[in-house]
This record gives C-alpha cells, sequence and structure tokens, in this order.
C-alpha cells in the first residue's frame, strides 16, 4: 500500500503526541474508535480562559493513517475556539493527507475524536451543547 | 553484509532457485517444442522434460508419477479437486467438510458448491488452530461425500493431523482432499502410506516458478473427478491445456531439489525459528498464535501478536523487513484475519498479528536485525497508543465501553 509523504511525515514525526494530566485545568479528552476496529483515538484539548484551544495531545492505536490524522488535527484545533475547531471536517483532513477511499474512515474518527472532546470540556463546564 | 530490505514472508511466495531458474531456460528457447506433438523430436524431447518433472514432483511425496496432474497452481488444484470429486460422485451425497481456516482457494469453492445446491459444514478449530477429531467426526453426515483439510496453515504454520482425519474419511468411504502448498520441502509427506485421495501443490512456495501447481490423483483405489478444464484432453482428460514445459521443468526441479535439501534445511530454519522467538518473546505483552510444539507446527511460520500495537502500523514502523499481517488495514475487507478469529483470538490480537515467515536464503543477522527493529517499532508504537498507556494505568481493555463505529 503506497502512502503520501504527507501520512510518512505525521507518522515519522507525529505532532503533540502524549497525554495532558486529565485534572489539569482546562484538559478535555475524547476518546473514538474501538480496539475491535482496529483504531482507537485519543483527543485532549487544552482550553484557556479565552475559550481558545491553546494546546492539543494525540495517542492513537491504529493504522499509520489514524495516526498521521489524527497528528494532523491536534495542528489544526491549536488556536481555535471550540466552534471553530467544530468546523474541520473529515473531507479536509482527507484531502489533506491525500487518503485513499478505505482510509476514509480514519480522517472520519479524526473529526468524531474533535467532538468528542468538545463534548467533553462542555460537560465538564455546564455548557451547554 | 546485511542486505536490505529483509524478505520474511516466504509463506507469501520464495524466490526461485537459481538452479531451478537455469534448469527452465533453455525449455524457453531452444528446446521449445510442445509436449503433445507425437510426430517429431521437438515434441519428443519436450515430453520426456514433463515426464522426468513428473517423477520428480512424485518422488518428494512419495506418489506415482501417473498419479500427478499439472495444474497452474494450487487454487486450481483445489478448484479441481474439491469442485471435481463433488460433482463426480454427488450420487453420493452432497454435504461438504471442510475447515473455518482453510485457504481461500478451497473455502471460496466450497462457497461455489453451495451456489450449486450442495451443503457445507466449515468446522471450527481448537485454540491451537488444530481440528477437533471428535467434533470432525460428529460433523460427517451419512450424505458426506468430499472432505477438504489443509496440511499446513498459510498464517499459523500448525500442521493437521491428515492421518487421523484420512483414516475416518476411509472408514466412511469420504473422499479426502488435502491442499499441501504450504507444506512440500517443509514436512515429510508420504502418500504411499497416507489415507489422502487428492493433494494439491504449488512450485512457488518451495522455489520453483509462480503460475505452476500439481494435483495428486489417488490410482488405487482409483479416485474419479469430473474435469474442470476442457479442451484437447490433456492429463488424461483431467485438465485439459497445452503444458508449460518450462514451468514444469521449474516445479520438478524445485521439488527435486526440496527432497535433497530437506534433511539439512529443517535444522537451519529451526535454529532461525527458535532465534526469532526468543528476541520476539523479549518484547513484553506479546502472544504466538497456533500451536508451537514441534510435529504440530512448521518452523518456517511464527504468527506474533503483539497487544496494543496496530499490525499495519507496526508494517509502517519496519518498513525493511517484508511481513504480513492479519490486521484488517492490510486488506480492503476491514476486517481482520478470519484464521485467528476461528482460534478465538479477539479481534485486537488479530489486528495486532504479524506472520513470519523463514526460508532457504533467511540468515541469523536477517533475525536479529529484524528482532531489533521491531523491539523499537513495538515500543513507539505503544508510546503513541491509548490502549498501551490504559493497560500500563491497570485499566482492564476489556471492561471499557467502547465508541464502536
Amino acid at each position: 500500500m503506497g502512502y503520501s509523504n504527507k501520512v510518512l511525515d505525521h507518522y515519522e514525526n507525529p505532532r503533540n503526541a502524549g497525554s495532558f494530566a486529565q485534572d489539569e485545568e482546562g484538559v478535555a479528552t475524547g476518546m473514538v474508535g474501538a480496539p475491535a476496529c482496529g483504531d482507537v483515538m485519543k483527543l485532549q484539548i487544552k482550553v484557556g480562559k479565552d475559550g481558545v484551544i491553546e494546546d492539543a495531545r494525540f495517542k492513537t492505536y491504529g493504522c499509520g493513517s489514524a495516526i498521521a490524522s489524527s497528528s494532523l488535527v491536534t495542528e489544526w484545533v491549536k488556536g481555535k475556539t471550540l466552534d471553530e475547531a467544530l468546523t474541520i471536517k473529515n473531507a479536509q483532513i482527507a484531502e489533506e493527507l491525500a487518503l485513499p477511499p478505505v482510509k476514509i474512515h480514519c480522517s472520519v474518527l479524526a473529526e468524531d475524536a474533535i467532538r468528542a472532546a468538545v463534548d467533553d470540556y462542555r460537560k465538564k463546564h455546564g455548557e451547554a451543547k | 553484509m546485511l542486505k536490505l530490505p529483509i524478505y520474511l514472508d516466504y509463506s507469501a511466495t520464495t524466490p526461485v532457485d537459481p538452479g531451478v531458474a537455469q534448469a527452465m531456460i533453455p525449455w524457453l528457447t531452444e528446446r521449445f517444442g510442445n509436449p503433445a506433438s507425437r510426430s517429431h523430436a521437438f515434441g519428443w524431447e519436450a515430453d520426456a522434460a514433463v515426464e522426468k518433472a513428473r517423477e520428480n514432483v512424485a518422488a518428494l511425496v512419495g506418489a506415482d508419477p501417473r498419479e500427478i496432474i499439472w495444474t497452474s497452481g494450487a487454487t486450481e488444484s483445489d478448484n479441481l479437486a474439491i469442485k471435481g470429486a463433488a460433482h463426480f460422485y454427488k450420487e453420493k451425497g452432497r454435504h461438504v467438510v471442510t475447515l473455518k481456516t482453510e485457504h481461500k482457494a478451497v473455502l471460496d469453492t466450497v462457497r461455489e458448491l453451495e451456489r450449486e445446491g450442495f451443503e457445507a459444514t466449515y468446522l471450527g478449530v481448537r485454540e491451537n488452530g488444530l481440528i477437533d477429531l471428535d467434533a470432525f467426526r460428529a460433523a460427517l453426515r451419512p450424505d458426506t461425500s468430499v472432505v477438504s483439510v489443509m496440511l499446513v496453515n498459510n498464517e499459523i504454520g500448525v500442521i493437521q493431523p491428515i492421518e487421523d482425519i484420512g483414516a475416518i474419511c476411509r472408514e466412511k468411504g469420504i473422499i479426502f482432499h488435502v491442499d499441501a502448498a504450504q507444506a512440500t520441502g517443509k514436512v515429510e509427506i508420504d502418500l504411499a502410506k497416507l489415507p489422502v485421495d487428492l493433494m494439491s501443490f504449488s512450485a512457488h512456495k518451495t522455489y520453483g516458478p509462480k503460475g505452476i501447481g500439481a494435483l495428486y490423483v489417488r490410482r488405487k483405489p482409483r479416485v474419479r473427478l469430473e474435469a474442470q478444464m476442457h479442451g484437447g484432453g490433456h492429463e488424461r482428460g483431467l485438465r485439459s491445456g497445452t503444458l508449460p514445459t518450462h514451468q514444469i521443468v521449474g516445479m520438478g526441479e524445485a521439488f527435486r531439489l526440496a527432497r535433497e535439501n530437506m534433511a539439512a534445511e529443517l535444522p537451519r530454519i529451526h535454529a532461525l525459528h527458535d532465534r526469532l522467538l526468543a528476541g520476539l518473546s523479549s518484547i513484553e505483552a506479546t502472544y504466538m498464535n497456533g500451536d508451537l510444539t514441534p510435529g504440530r507446527h512448521v518452523p518456517h511460520n511464527l504468527n506474533v501478536s503483539f497487544a496494543y500495537v496496530e499490525g499495519e502500523s507496526l508494517m509502517m514502523s519496519i518498513r525493511d523487513v517484508a511481513v504480513s499481517s492479519g490486521s484488517a488495514c492490510t486488506s480492503a475487507s476491514l476486517e481482520p484475519s478470519y484464521v485467528l478469529r476461528a482460534l478465538g483470538r479477539d479481534d485486537e490480537l488479530a489486528h495486532s498479528s504479524i506472520r513470519f515467515s523463514l526460508g532457504r536464503f533467511t540468515t541469523a543477522e536477517e533475525i536479529d536485525y529484524a528482532v531489533d527493529i521491531i523491539r523499537r517499532g513495538v515500543g513507539k508504537l505503544r508510546d503513541l497508543s491509548p490502549l498501551w498507556e490504559m493497560a500500563q494505568a491497570g485499566i482492564d481493555l476489556s471492561t471499557v465501553q467502547w465508541a464502536a463505529h
């Protein structure tokens, strides 16, 4: 299977890999996927007092395209408000990484991870959806 | 000097042995005759070469040369054996028994018979990948006409007890087919003694060329087949089509070399297997798939699940080592290996599996290099893995409610 250079780059040099402490101020976590399906993504965002995502971390169990999709998303959400982050769509991720059709589900999962992390933040901070 | 990339995928295919390639060449150029041409020397010498090759194939497996039919490969042999026997003996019954862990060439052929109105039982296997003989006996019916069980499994390398299976089939008058594509040169096969009626062979898994195989069809007691390919009546009417002399010569020479080298090759591969096993076992949370007991497993194969690491991403991190994976991501189906699932391995471990297969040209240096690069790859990917992080934190992953997609 051929990989695009961008997938290879994110795979070789993952951006923002790692974890924040769960109880850290402003941190929210989204975990999506299932081991039985072959991919699990954990996306964490750290939201500042101004409601802007200051930083992000990811950990992913999955193929190279899943790792690249989540790595890319950590870069994209930084500096965005929660609402802006929610506008990131799987098609943009797939296009940026030149994912082949069989790997589109990786970009869908990355979009789901953003939504799950934002939901978690809002739940913790009592914000209505 | 270590040459990269390293090939550890001998169960997918093997290189043609240089001696085999040399033997084939004259039959493409100056000795190009059609073995079916009875009227001149071009045909006679090609025919003699084909018969010599037939003897070499027969000799490796303890058969009579007249029991060997040339085909295009093990897939065609499986088709001819299973459909040919099921069709010929359809008055006896229309029920076929096989295993869930068979190669697709067998499974899909049996599916086709089902579409034609036959009934089929796909028997599960035990956790070690081997057939449960009691369950097998119980699956047989008065109208069972054909049983197909492979000798060596392509994914996990286990050796099925075909002697015992064959004895049960004999007792019940059922035709017994064995796919031995992964077995030649790896295990002793003596069809003079084995209660097997039909056996499929492939050249390219045993250092011969692709595109040629054979089917063993027992003469005593005689096994009948309905031809699947019609035409000039070659191969006693069982498989029409001009014989590819060069391919056949290649398969004959490859099987001759296998017979000659087996005694020396097996202990060498065993040592390499043990070296690989020791190296990989030293990596935390690795699981070996399939029975590893000598006699139930060929040393050419090692199928390992590296928990919390997905197989395709691991293959990406070890790009200088050619292996294959049971991960769904390596196929378009999104389903992980059906063989590992049949062993009762959970899907996560099936997604995390890598098949290493060793062969004639594998060296100890290559094994050491592979172990080292895999250790690093697994380490890197576990650092990235949320599952590994959770496991380290003492979370039992089976209790987690996953957001399935």
